[in-house]
């Protein structure tokens, strides 16, 4: 299955991805609109330290924790892509707990969680970080 | 401090409709220009910082940014132009020569804007390049003397001095592994292989990782002899020996110490933090006799098995001289134009030393053809080469093949802000600063060079059916293709080419 | 109007030769019956022929056909020759008044041979020493045009049709094993005699038909050996290239055509690597004799013709066998109106050169 990777070689933290992330999942299609003057919560993010940078995201594991913990079905896999249903999610956060990459998260309204679908729940089609990161240290293929 | 008398060339606008304050300017900006002010929630920029490399324009997501020319200005006055003014003020200060990086950027002639490409019409037919083949395979080196056969009568093959094979007649000019970073060789030494050409390493050495390129490398040997040894003249497929660059005829170079660290100091095989003084001259090399000394040590050292190629600035008695060097052994020259690039050169040199490639390449292939030696050597120009109908009017006036080497860099992304000597390029090519370094991904440069250059050879290809022509060597020296548009009589003359309308 | 040598004319036009194997002498009725045939392709603007084994008694003598413009050329002129040759013969050559052929030069024809003392001193070949005296005169001497010095052969050509120009010169005449035609179509000329073709070269001559696109490019690299290209025309630097091919370097025609009309690299590179590094090496080497655009050309030499076409064929030229007799033409109607029974036609490909020769033993 073609995943998100990151090559931590190329990843130059400049946060774009971030910022296209939000917009992607922001169903507005302008930019400006969509982030000026807001918090944004991405679904992928930067972490940094000791001139490293490495944008982190679901790793939609083969055998993932956060379905596997999930109390109310809201997590659940197809074709490969880990989804939330966020009408049946409870915001219990079990999922934040187990993950352990981080790549759940809460949403902005703190009810329930999100996390990267790989851009199939919106209307990016490719994956919007891996579309606009400027050194291809974000890609999108099977490995 | 006193008083500051410079202003800020440039500006940054933002369009404060359209920031989202995501900070990415801020995080891509080696001159500190952008920064964050929590307080106030805004972007704000210092322009006296700004170099206008437009790395933040290009990056920031939402097009809040441009950069614009100050209209702040001195009195108006023709003749001490701001410039001048703003250089008189930065000597002043400093006590020190003006340094400048990238080509001479004053506005004299163009010829090549000057020169127009012919095409058939009626009389003999245009040639359709996606119909018929149409060929761009160069070749670089000497012809052999006479034609040999052997006992039965057949052509002797092997009697061929050693040659450059090109798939197109572009290749990329010398830029050291010091003064460009290391993911801009990996860039430029993996398209070269890729298009079937070559990359050359100036005259930083070779990188070690970059032997097994070696077949598409050009090794250099300046006055400074960095990085010189027996396995890397022996890995190149050519050796360069380069007296001169357009930049800055006559002058050596110098890469400061903080810039010779790590590998780079390994590589040229000088301490770490020593500054790499190239001397003007190559020191044993005073007079043409010497030049044939040091290309025949180099053929003997490489069992003559690799064309050499000598490399000059194309300065007033260019012909007499390029005539010397085809005396001296070399198999190719190289001709670079005064507004050839450089990391670093004085900019008083670089702005008035030198003579137009256009200008200089004609009159040293006709020098050549009227000496009936022309076929001896081959000729390659550089100095300013900017797209595929340069190539053509070059190749057309009579030269085998082009360097390119600013025409690379912007395809790296480069911005010819010119100030590569600060050692802080945001697009990871002038610098050695692992954070800027990585910001090329040669993945994606190499990819960038290689798209730039099939361009070129498409359209090649396309001008050259137009004329009826479908083999680059029946454009070499093809002048009667060219016409000159507002050119006097001279400019005719030394370009042998006619008026159009003629 | 400037006058070919000052300017660069292109023109389109009609070819045609016939060819003995056996060496049987025709005269030239059939090659101006072909090249009439092919009017249309001419515009009036020049003509001619050459034909080989037409001076048996004076075989061995260089025959030197000469234009002038005025007596004084001709004076000036005839000074030098005599001075560099033992002449034997000095004629006007024998033409018809027509009304259609006007503005004449005189006409002049010289055998001869160079002075042997004269030639030893010089340490050049004898044909080196003819070339060069050629050259001298066409570039020297105003007025005077040397336009046929090869050995039992001759060029005769005028401003007009080629059939006018072929009954102006009575070659009817004339015997030959071997006749080549050429009729013109430029699109502008001062109608120059000189401008005609066949262009010919001690006893390489040539007609063409195309514009080729190489031509500075060929020019300004055959000019480096010696040669001096005058007339601006395709015909005249072909001619010097087969020259420097064929006679200086020694390279078979076939091995000249392999230079002038070069495989392309991705026919060489499919090729067994004895090919290829042959190929490779003739177009490496001489890779400014490549000669691209459209043209079809006859060679005539001393015994043989080579036909050639440009490696893409853009111009027509097809060839046809019947017996010993070998004949080409830009169409074939120019062929079959001379022989209806041709026993095989084929159109050469592009950059194949056809190459015929005199059989075995029989004497050009």
């Amino acid at each position: 299955m073609k995943r998100v990777y990151v090559n931590e070689k190329w990843c130059l933290g400049c946060h774009l991805c971030e910022y296209n992330c939000a917009f992607a999942n922001s169903g507005c299609d302008d930019m400006v609109k969509a982030l000026k003057d807001v918090q944004i919560y991405p679904r992928i993010q930067i972490e940094q330290g000791n001139g490293i940078n490495f944008a982190v995201n679901c790793r939609h594991c083969e055998e993932p924790l956060c379905v596997k913990s999930c109390i109310t079905g809201a997590l659940s896999v197809q074709d490969g892509v880990i989804h939330v249903d966020q009408d049946k999610c409870v915001g219990c956060y079990t999922c934040i707990l187990v993950c352990p990459y981080g790549a759940v998260m809460p949403g902005p309204t703190g009810g329930v969680v999100q996390k990267c679908e790989l851009c199939t729940n919106n209307s990016s089609g490719e994956p919007a970080c891996v579309k606009g990161c400027p050194n291809r240290a974000i890609v999108f293929e099977e490995r | 401090m006193g008083i500051d008398y410079l202003s800020p060339d440039y500006e940054v606008v933002r369009n404060p409709q359209r920031c989202i304050a995501c900070r990415v300017c801020e995080r891509q900006c080696a001159n500190e220009v952008h920064s964050y002010d929590s307080e106030w929630k805004v972007m704000k920029s210092d322009d006296s910082k700004c170099v206008n490399c437009h790395r933040c324009v290009a990056l920031c997501p939402t097009h809040a940014l441009k950069i614009v020319k100050t209209d702040d200005t001195f009195k108006i006055n023709a003749n001490w132009t701001n410039e001048a003014i703003g250089e008189v003020f930065r000597q002043a200060g400093t006590g020190g020569m003006l340094l400048s990086s990238m080509g001479n950027p004053q506005p004299y002639p163009i010829y090549w804007d000057k020169i127009l490409i012919n095409a058939s019409q009626v009389t003999n037919p245009s040639i359709d390049p996606l119909r018929e083949p149409m060929e761009t395979r160069t070749f670089l080196g000497k012809r052999p003397e006479k034609l040999e056969r052997d006992a039965d009568g057949s052509l002797v093959t092997d009697n061929l001095p050693p040659n450059l094979e090109l798939s197109v007649p572009v290749l990329f000019s010398a830029m050291s592994y010091g003064s460009i970073s290391y993911n801009a060789h990996e860039s430029l030494a993996r398209a070269a292989r890729e298009l079937g050409t070559y990359y050359n390493t100036g005259e930083g050495g070779l990188h070690e990782d970059f032997y097994q390129y070696g077949p598409h490398t050009i090794v250099q040997v300046a006055s400074g002899r960095f990085g010189v040894h027996k396995d890397y003249l022996e890995a190149g497929a050519a050796i360069e020996i380069k007296i001169g660059q357009g930049a800055k005829p006559g002058i050596g170079g110098h890469l400061p110490g903080e810039k010779i660290v790590g590998d780079v100091s390994r590589t040229r095989m000088i301490p770490e933090g020593s500054d790499a003084i190239s001397p003007a001259p190559h020191h044993d090399i005073y007079s043409i006799e010497d030049l044939r000394q040091l290309v025949y040590s180099l053929k003997e050292a490489t069992n003559y098995k690799k064309p050499i190629i000598v490399k000059i600035a194309a300065v007033h008695n260019v012909a007499a001289i390029a005539s010397g060097i085809a005396r001296s052994g070399a198999d190719i020259i190289a001709i670079d134009g005064y507004r050839g690039g450089t990391g670093a050169a004085p900019t008083r040199i670089r702005d008035n030393v030198g003579i137009p490639i256009e200008l200089a390449l004609a009159a040293v292939d006709e020098r050549l053809r009227q000496e009936r030696i022309r076929n001896n050597v081959s000729i390659v120009v550089g100095g300013s080469i900017r797209n595929s109908a340069d190539i053509v009017k070059a190749i057309a006036l009579g030269a085998d093949a082009v360097y390119i080497g600013t025409a690379a860099l912007l395809a790296l992304g480069c911005h010819l802000c010119r100030t590569c000597q600060s050692g802080k390029c945001n697009w990871g090519i002038a610098t050695q600063r692992p954070d800027l370094v990585k910001r090329l991904n040669p993945d994606i440069g190499s990819k960038r060079l290689v798209n730039l250059v099939s361009a070129w050879q498409h359209e090649i290809m396309e001008m050259m059916g137009g004329m009826g022509i479908n083999s680059i060597e029946a454009l070499r020296g093809n002048r009667l293709m060219l016409r000159g548009v507002g050119l006097n009589e001279k400019e005719l003359e030394i370009l042998g080419i006619k008026h159009a309308g003629e | 109007m400037q006058k070919e040598g000052a300017i660069r004319i292109p023109s389109g036009c009609a070819i045609s030769g016939i060819f003995s194997r056996s060496g049987k002498r025709m005269n030239g009725e059939p090659i101006i019956q072909s090249i009439s045939t092919m009017h249309d392709r001419s515009n009036g603007l020049g003509g001619g022929f050459a034909a080989y084994g037409i001076y048996p008694r004076s075989r061995d003598l260089y025959a030197f056909h000469v234009f002038y413009d005025s007596v004084r050329a001709k004076e000036e002129c005839e000074k030098v020759i005599m001075a560099n040759f033992d002449v034997t013969i000095a004629e006007k050559i024998p033409t018809r008044e027509m009304p259609e052929i006007t503005d004449e030069p005189l006409i002049w024809r010289y055998f001869g041979l160079p002075f042997e003392k004269l030639l030893k001193d010089t340490r050049l070949d004898e044909k080196e020493f003819v070339a060069r005296f050629v050259t001298k005169v066409n570039t020297e001497i105003k007025g005077a045009y040397v336009f046929s010095s090869g050995k039992n052969m001759g060029v005769f050509k005028a401003v007009g049709f080629p059939e006018d120009v072929g009954r102006y010169y009575r070659l009817e005449d004339y015997e030959g094993y071997c006749w080549t035609a050429h009729g013109r179509y430029p699109t502008n000329t001062p109608g120059w005699w000189g401008g005609a073709h066949p262009f010919s070269m001690l006893d390489y001559s040539i007609v063409h038909n195309g514009e080729i696109s190489s031509y500075d490019a060929n020019r300004r690299f055959i000019e480096m050996f010696g040669y001096k290209c005058t007339l601006l025309t395709d015909t005249e630097v072909i001619t010097y290239i087969v020259d420097f091919l064929n006679r200086k370097q020694h390279l078979s025609l076939k091995e000249a055509a392999q230079v002038i009309a070069a495989p392309f690299w991705s026919e060489i590179d499919r090729l067994p690597p004895e090919q290829q590094k042959k190929l490779t090496y003739l177009r490496n080497v001489f890779s400014s004799l490549l000669i691209t655009g459209p043209f079809s050309v006859l060679l005539g030499f001393t015994g043989g013709l080579m036909a050639l076409n440009d490696r893409l064929k853009l111009r027509s030229m097809v060839i046809g066998e019947k017996g010993d007799m070998f004949y080409v033409a830009s169409e074939e109607c120019a062929i079959q109106t001379i022989e209806p029974n041709i026993e095989h036609f084929r159109a050469p490909q592009g950059g194949e050169p056809v190459i015929v020769t005199l059989n075995e033993g029989v004497d050009a």
